[in-house]
């Protein structure tokens, strides 16, 4: 009998890239979207164990998480799955607004030496080191969709992808890993 | 590609990230109900579009998602100045550039016979 509860990530099996970009799904994640009150910030900090940045286009990691800043209030979480974010945030015990969007969202790992030149393919930020440093993140737009793009290392990246558009965005990564491999 | 500034992210940004969100300080009458359909007309469908420089709200939608005000020159489409939502009507910054020295069509279109 067929398991009805297996789950595939949107990208399983996709794979791509050229002799100077690598793709690959990344694994699945949990995620939370949160926003809060700057005087919130800290309980919410205490409670998810890892300091929320406050300044723009910064993340923050600790403990095997990961805190993007997305706007002056908002957050992009992503810890490992199980990791339970939804109930930590909610024993900080400060209004706050979080949603499970683990399953929205899934991810794109780029790397190598042309990563950053097939995420411009799509993508109109600058990403030198100078202007886009390891663990510089931003929600940026990439082809005809919207990414959160965040730097890992200086010649990889993560591109946080609605689940929906991941096809096509994986598609334009690989035209653009063709194209920087040139 | 214009590069807009936006004062949440104080960064330049292409416009690709941005949207425009409609004329600027408007304050929506605090009495709504008691005023008349002329007066509601008014604040809710009149525009003064202006040519020239003028006030707009723009939205920073694919990046921080933040509303703020620009002054734009609608003849050079050059921004002039973003700041942050709320703040009053700012008056420019002195600058030596003149936006007359900028040629285009609606610059002579008054001179065509």
């Amino acid at each position: 009998m067929v398991d009805p509860v297996i789950r595939s990530l949107p990208l399983s099996g996709s794979y791509g890239g050229s002799s100077a970009v690598r793709l690959e799904a990344a694994p699945p994640a949990e995620r939370l979207s949160l926003r809060a009150r700057p005087e919130d910030v800290a309980a919410l900090s205490g409670a998810l164990g890892l300091d929320l940045p406050v300044k723009p286009k910064t993340s923050a990691s600790a403990n095997g998480r990961m805190a993007l800043w997305l706007g002056p209030d908002e957050w992009l979480v992503i810890g490992e799955e199980g990791a339970g974010l939804m109930q930590e945030a909610t024993n900080s015990g400060v209004t706050h607004s979080a949603v499970d969007i683990s399953h929205r969202n899934t991810a794109i790992l780029v790397s190598g030496p042309g990563a950053a030149a097939a995420i411009n393919t799509g993508c109109p930020q600058d990403l030198s080191l100078a202007v886009f440093p390891v663990g510089a993140c931003s929600r940026t737009v990439f082809g005809k969709v919207e990414i959160v793009l965040l730097r890992t290392a200086v010649d990889a990246f993560r591109v946080e992808i609605w689940r929906s558009f991941s096809d096509y965005a994986f598609g334009l990564l690989s035209e653009g890993a063709r194209d920087a491999a040139f | 590609m214009l590069l807009i500034h936006c004062p949440y992210c104080e960064e330049d940004r292409s416009e690709l990230e941005f949207r425009w969100a409609g004329e600027a300080h408007i304050a929506r009458p605090e009495n709504i109900a008691a005023i008349s359909d002329e007066e509601f007309a008014e604040y809710f469908f009149l525009r003064n579009n202006e040519k020239g420089l003028t006030y707009e709200r723009w939205r920073h939608i694919h990046g921080c998602g933040r509303f703020f005000n620009a002054a734009r020159d609608t003849v050079s489409d050059r921004f002039l100045m973003t700041y942050k939502a709320g703040l009053p009507k700012q008056a420019l910054p002195e600058t030596g550039a003149s936006e007359k020295t900028v040629e285009t069509y609606e610059a002579t279109e008054g001179d065509a016979r």
